[in-house]
């Protein structure tokens, strides 16, 4: 059963010099339990995307069903709740003047879960179960790494006991062996809860990592979606094609593939 | 600790921060510690009248007869009083208004901004002295005036912090999870702004004491017998250089309380930017 679906997504933006078409048309769906990414270079309209399913930008045109319901553009806070936010920058996404668990917190003062007594150990909870010690809910952003921090933002997401989780870059700012830890930690947490991730990313190593599905946008519209494993051993479009063959080599066999298509362009 | 470092290498703002609490002390205790506690009202004594500085009278004594020095101590206690209360008025008025600009947008913004921007471009001590002109010459009213001329450069400097800020990421964080406009204008984005407005306000102690002297100076402040710097430095202006010590010493103690002020306020610039 699919709890997102969106049904010819547009937005535009007017500018001086015209109207931009960010996203243009754009069906997909996201099955329960599933992880769908998002692939494209900068400027492919991916964030305005995310943005559209957060509810924090109108479309222009279409619709979005979470759960099979229509979502309105003015959302409750039951709407909100189920769909939770991972920003790319851990550097700005939690509030410096705040401690962790201020922020942490904030969903569940702003949605009244459970008994407002009982809400600090769920803050605690909620960072232990992305694998950092209860007592950080007392310290300052600035005292933590780039990793903690992308923690703390899931966190705080989950806190939200969330449905859909947007995943926007979540790993691109981190070091390649934090990004693994925090992969690692995000494909065990949609098991364990059952959760559905839209998982925005130009790195198609990630990709590979965690996706089902992977939709490849460009200019605003999906060029190509389907199974992760397809997409990368028998690519259609040749956009998608000259992605793959755009990430750093790691091995020979690898190479080959990859020699191979480019060649077919 | 960091913060004793901090002071150790910017050895002017120790002093600012010195000279700032010697004349709080001596403003909060001033009947206990000035030689003559009566002479901050209507006391005449012809026989100590326009004395020069000496052993009895430090600063001199005035054209009846009262200690120069005690009523600068005396005038402290008006000027300081007159800053907090000023302060404490115009600082969450201009906080209100530039947050809610900052962060709201739209026709908000620009109803609240033309408004702020109509009043800075009034010079404001011609915009005060305007508004004593009207209205009775009390310490009360000086105030008031002051008021009226201080909030708008608090509401721009918050204007442009929120604008700022309201790019962040952890903006976006609350408005994703859905809290009020109210919980992140004030929870979220006003403890950002908060070391800057601290700063200002350490600063424009000593501006508000300026423009409170220059009011009193031409008249329009506090009245007589009550001791104020600006009128003191006034009525000894048309015996100078004669009887210098009439106007001097109270404009000296204008100039050590801003020094005092602007020296202290450089000194928690530093402090509060270091962890961003």
């Amino acid at each position: 059963m699919s709890i997102l679906s969106t049904d010819l997504l547009s937005k535009n933006f007017d500018t001086p010099a015209g109207s931009v078409h960010a996203v243009r048309n754009i069906s997909l769906d996201i099955q329960q339990g599933e992880c769908l990414a998002i692939v494209g270079e900068s400027g492919s309209g991916k964030t305005t995307l995310a943005n559209m399913v957060l509810g924090i930008l109108a479309p222009s045109a279409g619709e979005i069903y979470f759960d099979g319901e229509l979502l309105p553009s003015k959302r409750s806070k039951v709407q909100r709740k189920a769909i939770q936010l991972v920003q790319q920058n851990p550097l700005s996404s939690l509030n410096p003047k705040r401690s962790v668990g201020a922020s942490v917190r904030l969903g569940l003062d702003t949605y009244n879960m459970g008994a407002r007594s009982n809400r600090w150990s769920v803050v605690e909870h909620a960072l232990e179960s992305v694998g950092l010690p209860s007592e950080m809910r007392h310290r300052a952003p600035s005292t933590l790494s780039g990793g903690q921090r992308q923690r703390i933002s899931i966190a705080r997401a989950l806190a939200c006991e969330p449905k859909l989780l947007v995943l926007d870059e979540p790993t691109s700012a981190l070091d390649v062996l934090v990004q693994a830890r925090v992969l690692r930690l995000l494909n065990e947490l949609r098991k364990e809860r059952a959760l559905s991730y839209l998982f925005i990313t130009h790195d198609l190593a990630v990709v590979r990592n965690v996706a089902d599905r992977v939709a490849v946008c460009q200019a605003g519209e999906i060029v190509e979606l389907g199974d992760t494993e397809q997409i990368f051993t028998a690519p259609e479009a040749a956009y998608t094609r000259s992605l793959i063959s755009a990430v750093p080599v790691v091995d020979n066999d690898e190479m080959a593939l990859r020699n191979k298509l480019a060649s077919r362009e | 600790m960091r913060t004793l470092r901090i002071l150790a290498r910017n050895p002017l703002s120790v002093v600012g921060l010195v000279l700032v609490l010697l004349i709080i002390f001596a403003a909060v205790f001033a009947q206990y510690i000035v030689p003559y506690p009566t002479h901050n009202g209507s006391v005449i004594d012809f026989a100590f009248a326009n004395k020069p500085p000496s052993a009895r009278n430090w600063f001199g004594t005035d054209l009846v007869g009262r200690d120069i020095f005690s009523r600068i101590i005396y005038a402290y206690q008006i000027s300081l009083t007159l800053g907090v209360v000023v302060l404490a008025v115009a600082t969450p008025i201009g906080t209100i208004i530039g947050l809610l600009a900052g962060y709201v947008g739209g026709w908000v913004e620009n109803v609240l901004m033309r408004l702020v921007d109509i009043f800075l471009s009034i010079p404001p001590l011609v915009l005060a002295i305007a508004m004593m002109g009207v209205l009775e010459p009390t310490l009360t009213n000086a105030m008031l005036a002051v008021t009226v001329v201080w909030w708008p450069w608090y509401a721009r400097l918050v204007y442009s912090i929120a604008r700022a800020e309201r790019e962040e990421g952890y903006v976006l964080a609350a408005e994703v999870i859905g809290a009020s406009a109210v919980h992140i204008s004030f929870r979220e984005i006003l403890p950002n702004c908060l070391p800057a407005i601290i700063t200002k306000m350490t600063l424009d102690m000593g501006f508000v004491i300026i423009i409170a002297s220059s009011l009193s100076f031409l008249g329009l402040g506090v009245q007589p017998p009550t001791p104020d710097l600006g009128s003191m430095v006034a009525e000894g202006a048309r015996y100078l250089p004669d009887s210098w010590w009439l106007s001097v010493f109270p404009g000296l103690a204008i100039l050590v309380a801003v020094f005092g002020f602007n020296l202290l306020g450089d000194g928690l610039r530093e402090i509060l930017s270091v962890d961003k």
